[in-house]
């Protein structure tokens, strides 16, 4: 990063409550920012509040919708035109669809494919090819999800998803990292959110703003590859990942 | 009695956990745009903070607005101090906004954890009441969404008569959105200050009407236990934003309150932790006068530091009584009722007296009005502490005086008409699908027939 300019950083999927909620601290910490979501008007609110909270410029790019393939790419060469220099990109976009709709309708598991996995693929092939081409060092920042890390009955079709995303990003760090780019995987577990909104809430939720906290921080204070959100998911997964397939399969999750 | 038992749910209750409202139906305001929810059975009340004490934010059976995901910015003029934000949005990040930027809300009651909509719609009072008036008269604007899905830009030039309905109109005229509000310049985060000892009630009108021209601050912590010669004394404090050239730089942070994490057994605040508290802060100002520069933090909002701390008084949670009485003379009624406290056997923990000034009020329902201030708080003791409040209602009524709906959980249908006699007008403005607990109580909304 330039000591001397603002960050500037590029955020896809602003209206979810955790990007926005990230968004906010980069705005604090005086960063140029450029922004995208599917909902024009609430992306517009979002850019608002992000001038007021300090951002030295706020680019409002053209929607894009991840289930549309050919929003993606005009999008993204918005952002880079807007920005000029790109340090930190944010993938944040999602949604949690309904296992067992999934399950009776492949219509609709592939329909969230596309939006969870594919279209996140789409862009982050786009970033990092124009990542490279700048040759300056610079974050890529995916939000995926723990629940990428092992199959369960309740989720799968989204687990699988993200942990198809998890292993693409694996490859890709692995890829960037001659070129000085950090590719960091982003692992919230339960994010009180819209998304969320319809599932009852325990002990282990945590807040869009502390989840934007913690998402902040992965990018741009710690060195880290793999962030979970917050920390004490590493320690849940790691029990999780532990248990034996045979015993796993038994179990109600 | 319809006043909470022991064992209760917290969530969705008002501040002094005072009355309990039957089950209510929570419905997030994901945006300033969205429409209100149809529900051609059950009515509708906005919910900011929660921070009123009785149920002017309750509307048991019915849903609540939940107006926290309100919480965006819109425009903020570090030239003017002009800032418009949506409804939802505290004091709390006002002020973390504006003060490094040399702004200030030009009225805060004693919390920062408010919503702009909770204090548009109590139109709060702070310290400055004698030099600013209410909040809702640096409220140069807001948005209301009414539940035919009409929206209307009310000020002083628009809509002006729904303006002055909705300026505590207590959440009954339609949801407020955003609003624009002119903020006031300061220099620093600073304020000078000044504690003095009063020895008695004289003492305490002599100290107002001096400070009324140099303070821009002032109110009085009165010892709610002394009696006699001792009637009304206390602690008299002032203070003013410091000026640039006399401030001690700091760069304090707005810390999060340490959390209260249990209700208290129900004898932590008794007649004797209380008497401990009024005298270790006697204690405090050695000598009759004492000056310092303070952060505004201390000086605003003595109670912030431990959230929750409304759980002290116990799961059967506390009343605040606040009225105001014309001041008549010297033998104010403040007088009468302080006695009248002091021979009861009841134990106030916080008594804050203040004189309001003579700003006409903003709003159809607002509750400042020229005239003396005293809030007093009392742990529920059932009973005894209903009828100690009916005493001090004689007194209250006998002398021209009101209630304050943001801190009220009992008040009769008469005693609000009469204290509000603007009432008839404020009804033509009420959206006929919102109501709360206290508009049916107080019978501001006539009762319905069940259906
Ligand atoms: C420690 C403490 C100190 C206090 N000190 C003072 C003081 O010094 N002076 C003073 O005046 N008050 C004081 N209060 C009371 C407090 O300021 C008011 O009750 C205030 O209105 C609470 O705001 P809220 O956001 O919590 O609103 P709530 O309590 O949630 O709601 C209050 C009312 O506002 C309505 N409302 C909320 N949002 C909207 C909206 N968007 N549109 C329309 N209506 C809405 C609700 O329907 C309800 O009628 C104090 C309270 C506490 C706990």
């Amino acid at each position: 990063m330039n000591q001397n300019l603002p960050p500037s950083v590029l955020i896809f999927g602003i209206t979810s409550a955790m990007a926005e909620h990230t968004a906010r601290k980069f705005a604090a910490d005086g960063c140029k920012i450029a922004i995208a979501g599917r909902n024009q008007a609430r992306v517009h609110d979002i850019a608002e509040d992000l001038r007021v909270r300090g951002a030295a410029a706020i680019h409002e790019l053209p929607a894009f919708d991840a289930r549309k393939p050919d929003t993606l790419a005009p999008c993204v060469a918005a952002g880079f035109e807007a920005l000029g220099q790109v340090d930190i990109v944010l993938i944040a976009h999602g949604s949690l669809p309904d296992q067992d709709r999934c399950a009776a309708d492949i219509d609709t598991a592939i329909s969230e494919m596309e939006i969870n996995f594919l279209s996140v693929l789409r862009l982050c092939t786009d970033i990092a090819n124009r990542l490279e081409a700048l040759e300056k060092p610079a974050t890529l920042g995916v939000i995926s999800s723990v629940a990428g890390l092992r199959g369960r009955q309740s989720n799968y079709l989204y687990g699988s998803a993200k942990g198809g995303l998890n292993v693409f990003l694996q490859g890709l760090r692995n890829r960037m990292q001659p070129h000085g780019i950090r590719v960091v995987t982003l692992l919230p577990g339960f994010v009180d959110s819209p998304m969320t909104a319809d599932i009852e809430k325990g002990p282990l939720f945590v807040s869009a703003e502390k989840a934007g906290a913690c998402i902040h921080r992965a990018l741009v204070r710690s060195a880290g590859d793999i962030a979970y959100i917050p920390f004490f998911w590493r320690w849940i997964m790691l029990v999780i990942r532990l248990i034996p397939e045979p015993l796993f399969k038994r179990l109600k999750l | 009695m319809p006043f909470a038992d022991a064992k209760q749910d917290d969530t969705l209750r008002s501040w002094g956990l005072q009355p309990l409202p039957a089950p209510q139906t929570p419905v997030s305001i994901r945006s300033r745009h969205a429409t209100l929810p149809r529900s051609p059975d059950k009515t509708m009340l906005p919910r900011g903070l929660g921070r009123s004490y009785g149920d002017v934010c309750l509307n048991g059976d019915g849903l609540l607005l939940m107006t926290d995901p309100l919480d965006r910015w819109i425009s903020f003029d570090p030239l003017t101090g002009i800032l418009q934000c949506e409804a939802g949005v505290s004091l709390d990040a006002i002020l973390k906004l504006a003060v490094p930027r040399g702004w200030f809300p030009s009225v805060t009651p004693g919390t920062r954890f408010v919503s702009v909509g909770g204090a548009i719609a109590n139109d709060v009072h702070g310290k400055n009441h004698h030099r600013a008036g209410t909040f809702g008269a640096h409220v140069r604007g807001f948005e209301l969404l009414r539940s035919d899905g009409a929206r209307q830009w009310c000020s002083r030039t628009s809509h002006a008569d729904r303006f002055r309905a909705t300026i505590g109109g207590l959440g009954l005229t339609g949801l407020i959105t955003w609003a624009e509000l002119q903020l006031q310049p300061i220099h620093n985060p600073m304020m000078d200050t000044e504690d003095l000892r009063m020895d008695g009630l004289s003492a305490f009108f002599d100290l107002a009407d001096e400070s009324d021209a140099h303070w821009d601050y002032t109110v009085a912590w009165v010892d709610g236990l002394a009696s006699g010669e001792k009637l009304g004394s206390g602690i008299f404090m002032r203070g003013n934003h410091a000026r640039p050239d006399d401030a001690t730089p700091t760069t304090k942070k707005l810390r999060k309150p340490v959390e209260v994490p249990l209700h208290a057994p129900d004898f932590a605040l008794n007649r004797h932790s209380i008497r401990l508290l009024n005298f270790m802060q006697d204690l405090k100002l050695r000598g009759d006068r004492q000056q310092k520069q303070i952060h505004f933090a201390p000086f605003f909002y003595p109670l912030d530091g431990v959230g929750g701390w409304n759980k002290l008084y116990g799961r059967r949670g506390f009343f605040q009584y606040q009225f105001v009485v014309p001041r008549s003379g010297q033998q104010s009624p403040v007088r009468d009722i302080l006695r009248t406290l002091s021979e009861s056997d009841e134990s106030v923990f916080l008594a804050v007296l203040k004189c309001f000034g003579d700003a006409p009020p903003e709003g159809l329902l607002s509750f400042p009005r020229p005239g003396v201030t005293l809030a007093l708080d009392f742990p529920n003791r059932g009973d005894s502490t209903l009828n100690l409040m009916k005493e001090l209602d004689e007194i209250v009524f006998s002398n021209g005086g009101a209630l304050y709906p943001a801190k009220d959980a009992r008040m009769s249908p008469d005693h609000f008409r009469r204290g509000f006699p603007a009432l008839d007008l404020f009804q033509t403005h009420i959206d006929p699908a919102f109501s709360s607990d206290f508009a049916r109580r107080v019978e501001a909304i006539p009762p319905r027939n069940p259906s």
